[in-house]
C-alpha cells in the first residue's frame, strides 16, 4: 500500500468515515465554493481615502518609509530624491514590467536603470505593487514574468511603486483582486504580502531590521484616483 | 531528534539551577506577553477571529481526507508533486532522495519544525549534504550543535555574550579584534555569512505554515526573509509540513493570520506572507524549477480519533509557552524533544509515546494562561489532565503518587473517617507547630519543605467551622 493511500486510509478510520460519504463532500464542495469570510475588521472597511490613509499609517509603523507623488512621470524624481537623501547609489533593478520602463527615466540621467531579476550585486531594485492592504500596511506582490520575486529579497533596499487605486481594506479584498485577475483557485508561483523591512529579533528579543531581506522598504504611492473594495477594481 | 523527555525532572532542576539560561528567559517574560496583550486589545474583533479560526479547524480536520485530497490535486494541476509520508522515516528518506536525485552539496533551510522532528539536518549530513540554517536563531543553535528551546525563537535561551562567543570561534575569516558585542554587528555578521550559503544552494527546505486547499499552496510566515531567500533562489523548493497544516480557503487563511502573528510576537501581521503555489511559471525569471511537499502523518492520523484531535488545531504560535510559569522557570530543553512548554506537554505523549514524555503534562500548574491565550482555543490543562490519567491506567506514575492516591481515594470514600484523621492530624500538627508557627521540615512534604516553611494548622479545620456555622445558621 502506497503512503497516501495508508495516510488517507488512517485519516478515514480515524474520522469513522467511508471514502464515498456524500454529504461529507458536499460539505467540502459547498465550504471551498463559498469561500466564505470570517470577521472582518472594522479598520478595513473605510471609505477609499481614509483606506488609503490608513495604509500610510500602518505602514509606516512597520518601519517602511513612504512618498506621495501626483503624477506618474514624478515617480523616478522620487526615486532618485530618495536614494541622495539615503547615501544610496543611483543604480536601480527594476522589474521589467512595462508600467515601470516607461517611466521617464531618461529625465534623470544621472540615474541608472536596469531591467530583471535581481542578482547579488543588486543594491537597490524596484517593483510594482499588485495591491496593497490598509488594516496592517501590508504590501501584495505577484511573481510573474514582468515581477522576478528575487526583487523583492536580494537588495539591500527595496523600492515598491503603488497607486492608490491598488489600496483595498483587508487581505480578503485583496485575495479577491487576485481571483478577478487569474481565476478562482488559481495564484501565481509566488505571492508575497511584505509588512515593512526584514527584521528579526532572534537576539535577546531585541528588534534590528534588515536580518536577511532588505533593510530598506521604500513605497513611493502614485494618487490615480480611489481604490475600492470590489474586485473590478484593479488599478 | 532524540528525547530526553523522560528524564524531564533531572532536566528541570539542572536548569532552574543556570543562572546564565535564568537571565535569557527573563526577555520571555518581559517580551512576549505585554507585546501580544497590546496587540489583541488593539484589534477588537481579536475574541471573534479566535473563535473563527477555532472553528475553520475544527471543521478541516472533521474532512480533512477530503481536503487534503483536494490539496494534491491542485498542488499537481501547479506542476508541484506530493510526498506521503506516514513516519519520520519515510520523510527523511523522501528529502533525501529528491537532494541525491539532483546531485545536491548544500541545501538550505528555512525554520520548520516537521525538520527538527524528524531530524532531517543529522540525516542529510549522514549522507554527505550539508543543510545550512538561515533563520538567525536556527543558525546559532546549529553552529551550538544545540536543538531550538522555543518554536518561534529557537535561540531565546541564550545571552548575546555567549553568541557572541560562537560566531568568534566559528568566523575565523574576520578580523579576530572586530567589535562584536552588540546584536547589531551579530545580526549583520550573519547576514554577510549566510548571503554565501543563499547563493551556493542547490535545494532549498522550508516548513509550512499553512497548506491551501483550494489552490495547492503552502504558506510560510516570517520575519526575516530567509525563507523567501531559501525557496526562490535553488533550483528546488521542498516544503517539509505535517497533514494538519490544510486550511480550506484564501478566505479562511486570512482569518487565521490575523490572530497568529499578533499571538506569537505581538505584531499586527508578520514582515513576511509568502503564498507559494507550484514550480517557475513559463517566462518567470527566477524561482526553483522543482515543487515537492513532503506531507508527514507521524501519529498526527491517529490522534484525530480522539480527545487529541483538539490538539492539531494548533498553529504553532508559542503564545503557551510565551504565557507559561513553567517554561518561565526551565526554558524549553528540558522538556527532552521537540516542542516544549505546554502543547509540548500534551502533543509529544501522542507522538513518541507517553512511556517517553508522560512526565511532562505533569509539569503544569493548571494556570490555566495557556489556554486563555490558545489562539485555537486549545484547552489544554484538560489535555494534560488526559495524559496524566493515561499515565495513571499504565501503572506508569512512580509508586508514591499511585499509593499516595490509593490511600487517599480509600479515606475519600469513607467521609467519617476522613474528618476524624483529618482533624486529628490538624489538631496534632497545631499542637506540635504552635511555638514557631510553622514546619522547617516534615515527614512526606520534603517537596515542599525543601522550598519553603509548611504553616502550622491554628484552631480548627474547614470542615469543622462550616459545620459550626451550618448549625448557627440553623438556631
Amino acid at each position: 500500500m502506497s503512503g497516501r493511500e495508508a495516510i488517507l486510509g488512517a485519516v478515514r478510520r480515524s474520522l469513522k468515515r467511508q471514502p464515498e460519504d456524500a454529504a461529507a463532500r458536499a460539505a467540502v464542495e459547498a465550504r471551498l465554493g463559498a469561500r466564505q469570510r470570517g470577521p472582518i475588521p472594522a479598520r478595513a472597511q473605510l471609505e477609499p481615502g481614509a483606506q488609503v490613509d490608513l495604509f500610510q499609517t500602518m505602514a509606516e509603523e512597520h518601519a517602511a518609509t513612504l512618498t506621495r507623488v501626483a503624477r506618474a512621470e514624478d515617480v523616478p524624481g522620487a526615486i532618485a530624491e530618495y536614494l541622495s537623501g539615503h547615501n544610496l547609489p543611483q543604480r536601480l533593478r527594476a522589474a521589467p514590467d512595462p508600467a515601470l520602463e516607461n517611466l521617464p527615466w531618461d529625465r534623470h540621467p544621472l540615474l541608472n536603470v536596469a531591467h530583471g531579476r535581481a542578482s547579488a550585486s543588486d543594491e537597490v531594485s524596484l517593483s510594482g505593487a499588485f495591491a496593497a492592504v490598509a488594516e496592517t500596511g501590508t504590501l501584495m506582490l505577484l511573481s510573474g514574468e514582468r515581477a522576478p520575486t528575487t526583487l523583492n529579497f536580494l537588495p539591500d533596499t527595496h523600492i515598491v511603486m503603488l497607486k492608490t487605486s491598488q489600496v483595498v481594506g483587508s487581505y480578503e479584498d485583496a485575495w479577491a483582486r487576485v481571483r478577478a485577475e487569474f481565476g478562482n483557485g488559481k495564484l501565481p508561483r509566488t505571492a508575497n504580502f511584505i509588512t515593512g523591512p526584514s527584521r528579526t529579533a532572534d537576539i535577546e528579543q531585541t528588534i534590528q531590521l534588515g536580518a536577511h531581506g532588505p533593510r530598506r522598504l521604500h513605497i513611493v504611492l502614485l494618487d490615480d484616483g480611489p481604490g475600492g473594495n470590489g474586485p473590478g477594481n484593479a488599478g | 531528534m532524540h528525547s530526553t523527555a523522560h528524564s524531564f525532572k533531572d532536566n528541570a532542576k539542572a536548569a532552574v539551577a543556570d543562572p546564565q539560561l535564568k537571565r535569557a528567559l527573563g526577555h520571555v517574560k518581559s517580551g512576549f506577553i505585554g507585546k501580544r496583550a497590546k496587540a489583541a486589545a488593539r484589534l477588537p474583533e481579536f475574541e471573534a477571529l479566535r473563535d473563527a479560526a477555532r472553528d475553520i479547524k475544527t471543521h478541516t480536520l472533521e474532512h480533512l481526507d477530503l481536503y487534503l485530497e483536494r490539496y494534491e490535486e491542485n498542488v499537481q494541476a501547479a506542476g508541484g508533486q506530493v510526498h506521503w509520508c506516514a513516519s519520520a522515516d519515510d520523510a527523511r528518506a523522501a528529502v533525501l532522495d529528491i537532494c541525491q536525485r539532483v546531485g545536491a552539496k548544500t541545501v538550505t533551510k528555512g525554520k520548520s519544525m516537521i525538520s527538527e522532528e524528524i531530524a532531517l539536518n543529522d540525516h542529510l549530513e549522514a549522507n554527505g549534504i550539508t543543510p545550512v540554517e538561515t533563520d538567525l536563531g536556527e543558525y546559532i543553535i546549529q553552529l551550538r550543535h544545540e536543538p531550538p528551546s522555543h518554536i518561534i525563537a529557537p535561540a531565546v535561551h541564550l545571552t548575546k555574550d555567549l553568541i557572541e562567543a560562537d560566531f568568534r570561534a566559528e568566523h575565523t575569516q574576520f578580523p579576530a579584534e572586530r567589535q562584536l558585542s552588540e546584536p547589531r554587528q551579530l545580526v549583520d555578521e550573519a547576514r554577510q555569512v549566510l548571503r554565501e550559503g543563499f547563493l551556493k544552494a542547490d535545494v532549498g527546505i522550508t516548513g509550512a505554515n499553512f497548506l491551501v486547499a483550494e489552490t495547492g499552496s503552502s504558506v510560510i510566515v516570517t520575519n526575516e526573509g530567509n525563507g523567501d531567500l531559501t525557496q526562490v533562489l535553488p533550483k528546488v523548493h521542498i516544503v517539509v509540513a505535517s497533514l494538519e497544516k490544510v486550511v480550506p480557503t484564501l478566505e479562511d487563511l486570512s482569518t487565521i493570520l490575523r490572530v497568529l502573528a499578533r499571538s506569537a510576537t505581538g505584531q499586527e501581521f508578520s514582515t513576511y506572507t509568502t503564498v507559494s503555489t507550484g514550480p517557475k511559471r513559463p517566462g518567470d525569471l527566477d524561482g526553483p524549477e522543482e515543487y515537492h511537499v513532503v506531507l508527514l502523518d507521524n501519529g498526527r492520523s491517529q490522534m484525530l480519533a480522539g480527545e487529541l484531535r483538539e490538539v492539531l488545531r494548533c498553529i504553532r504560535c508559542g503564545a503557551c509557552m510565551n504565557h507559561c510559569p513553567v517554561y518561565h522557570a526551565i526554558g524549553g530543553h528540558a522538556y527532552g524533544w521537540v516542542y516544549p512548554g505546554p502543547i509540548g506537554s500534551v502533543l509529544t505523549p501522542a507522538l513518541i509515546g507517553v512511556e517517553e514524555a508522560g512526565n511532562l503534562p505533569n509539569a503544569s500548574t493548571f494556570c490555566g494562561r495557556c489556554e486563555s491565550v490558545c489562539p485555537m482555543r486549545i484547552p489544554l490543562p484538560k489535555l494534560m489532565r488526559h495524559w496524566r490519567e493515561r499515565e495513571f491506567e499504565r501503572n506508569l506514575s512512580p509508586a508514591a503518587v499511585r499509593y499516595g492516591l490509593a490511600a487517599w481515594a480509600f479515606l475519600a470514600r469513607r467521609p467519617a473517617l476522613y474528618h476524624w484523621l483529618i482533624g486529628l492530624e490538624m489538631r496534632v500538627l497545631g499542637a506540635i507547630g504552635r511555638r514557631k508557627g510553622r514546619f522547617a521540615r516534615l515527614p512526606f512534604a520534603g517537596g515542599w519543605t525543601r522550598h519553603r516553611d509548611f504553616p502550622a494548622p491554628q484552631g480548627k479545620t474547614f470542615q469543622a467551622l462550616w459545620a459550626e456555622r451550618q448549625a448557627g445558621r440553623g438556631r
